[in-house]
């Protein structure tokens, strides 16, 4: 079993780092010779039409499709430390026949109840009512809430969001722009896929990739 | 490790709230031991001596039922991918999966095995047997299984080429499994027959979720 890494009410500074990076799927390349630098506090949008490569360089950044060339990496950190990374894909991994908070509690247990405790977590993204519905009864913007809670309950700095407002009302989209923002103050690393403008209080922590070509 | 127990423990209770699963697999192992006598015909000598075969298929046949659950509902919804995101290594995940499939689809299938032991006319003594084999020898039915169902997990409606997969690497389970039951005629080799099953389990429990893990991460590239 890995170390796990501790960290305090901030994160320290982090970069994360792409040089040439290509990334495809099924052969076919998506988007390549992306260069981009994000720091601690620094939320990277990623824009562009549908078949861009945004959920592909989500995934290529979360080490689960290998790039087709260059790399990323994250610096400044702990190289033992296990993985420092949320990904948060527009599939919830929520089990029916478990109940909400279960389905937190288990996430919690595996990735290590670092953040904070289920229930705090639930009542921060507004489930904290429904903690015993079996999870299966959830609506699709309810279902995105507990994946958004799951970010909560184990710390970790790199967030990686695919259409994080998916399926949300206009406090959903609220929460989400709250949840980010707060991560940013601890000091940790956003890259975020979205068509839904997401506006920070703070301008000048937001940056933008456009990717695909423009027609 | 409480990683590892969640996993097991995660998997327990979706197995067991659906209800339906578990009772399927030992229904139709009980079947196939119901079924059988009605095919062979009513010579309780020769039940007597096919019943360790017939046992050992029943329940081979009733765990590759169950196999497809093993990784296709986590692949559908996602979950596979953050598996792979957790504080613990995939392949541990993936033994765990391991466990509690077996603790799903075998433990109950020996538990309903006096069901078959009396349909098959088995006396005491190879009954005893029966259930030592069969706790010795599902393990690495289980483990096969795994790489089958984690090989073809990323094809769509994969679910009849696991089974196909593995069923050259189930012999040897299937052979050493009804050898240590056997009490044919000639010395009696029930003993290094049930030893030999459990190299055969350890090995295939060791070496499994290693390959489970390699087969789910590189099938999603």
């Amino acid at each position: 079993m890995t170390e796990r890494q501790v960290f305090g009410p901030s994160f320290g500074e982090m970069v994360l780092r792409a040089q040439g990076l290509a990334c495809g799927r099924g052969g076919v390349v998506l988007a390549e010779a992306l260069n981009f630098v994000v720091a601690s506090g620094r939320c990277l949008l990623l824009r562009g039409p549908n078949g861009a490569g945004k959920s592909t360089l989500l995934l290529t950044l979360a080490g689960i499709v290998s790039p087709l060339a260059g790399g990323s990496v994250l610096e400044g950190t702990d190289e033992d430390a296990g993985p420092q990374l949320h990904y948060c894909g527009h599939r919830n991994a929520l089990k029916p026949r478990l109940s909400v908070l279960e389905n937190l509690d288990f996430w919690a247990a595996l990735n290590g109840p670092t953040g904070m405790a289920a229930p705090d977590a639930l009542d921060r993204v507004g489930l904290g009512h429904i903690a015993g519905l079996d999870a299966g009864y959830l609506s699709a913007g309810q279902g995105r809430r507990l994946a958004l809670a799951r970010l909560l309950v184990s710390v970790r700095p790199l967030w990686l969001l695919d259409e994080p407002t998916a399926a949300l009302d206009v406090e959903g989209h609220a929460l989400v722009t709250e949840l980010i923002d707060a991560h940013l103050d601890r000091g940790g690393l956003v890259v975020a896929a979205t068509h839904d403008p997401i506006t920070l209080p703070d301008l000048t922590r937001m940056q933008t990739l456009a990717m695909g070509r423009a027609r | 490790m409480t990683g590892f127990l969640a996993v097991i423990g995660r998997e327990l209770h979706l197995a067991l709230r659906g209800g339906g699963d578990v009772l399927t697999l030992v229904l139709f192992f009980v079947i196939i031991g119901v079924v059988v006598p009605f095919a062979v015909g009513p010579d309780q000598a020769l039940l007597a001596r096919l019943a360790p075969g017939v046992v050992w298929i029943a329940a081979f046949l009733a765990m590759l039922l169950g196999l497809d659950r093993l990784f296709r509902a986590d692949n559908e919804d996602g979950t596979l991918i953050l598996l792979r995101q957790a504080d613990l290594p995939f392949a541990a995940i993936v033994a765990a999966k391991v466990m509690a499939h077996w603790l799903v689809s075998a433990l109950p299938l020996i538990v309903a095995s006096p069901m078959l032991a009396v349909l098959l006319a088995m006396d005491l003594e190879a009954f005893g047997r029966t259930v030592l084999s069969l706790l010795v020898g599902t393990p690495a039915l289980a483990a096969f299984g795994a790489v089958g169902a984690a090989i073809t997990v990323s094809i769509r409606r994969g679910g009849l080429i696991a089974p196909v997969l593995i069923a050259p690497l189930c012999v040897p389970v299937l052979i050493f499994g009804v050898g240590a039951i056997a009490t044919g005629p000639g010395p009696d080799q029930s003993g290094p027959a049930l030893l030999f099953l459990a190299a055969l389990s350890l090995m295939a429990l060791a070496l499994a979720p290693f390959a489970a893990a390699f087969a789910i991460t590189s099938g999603e590239d």
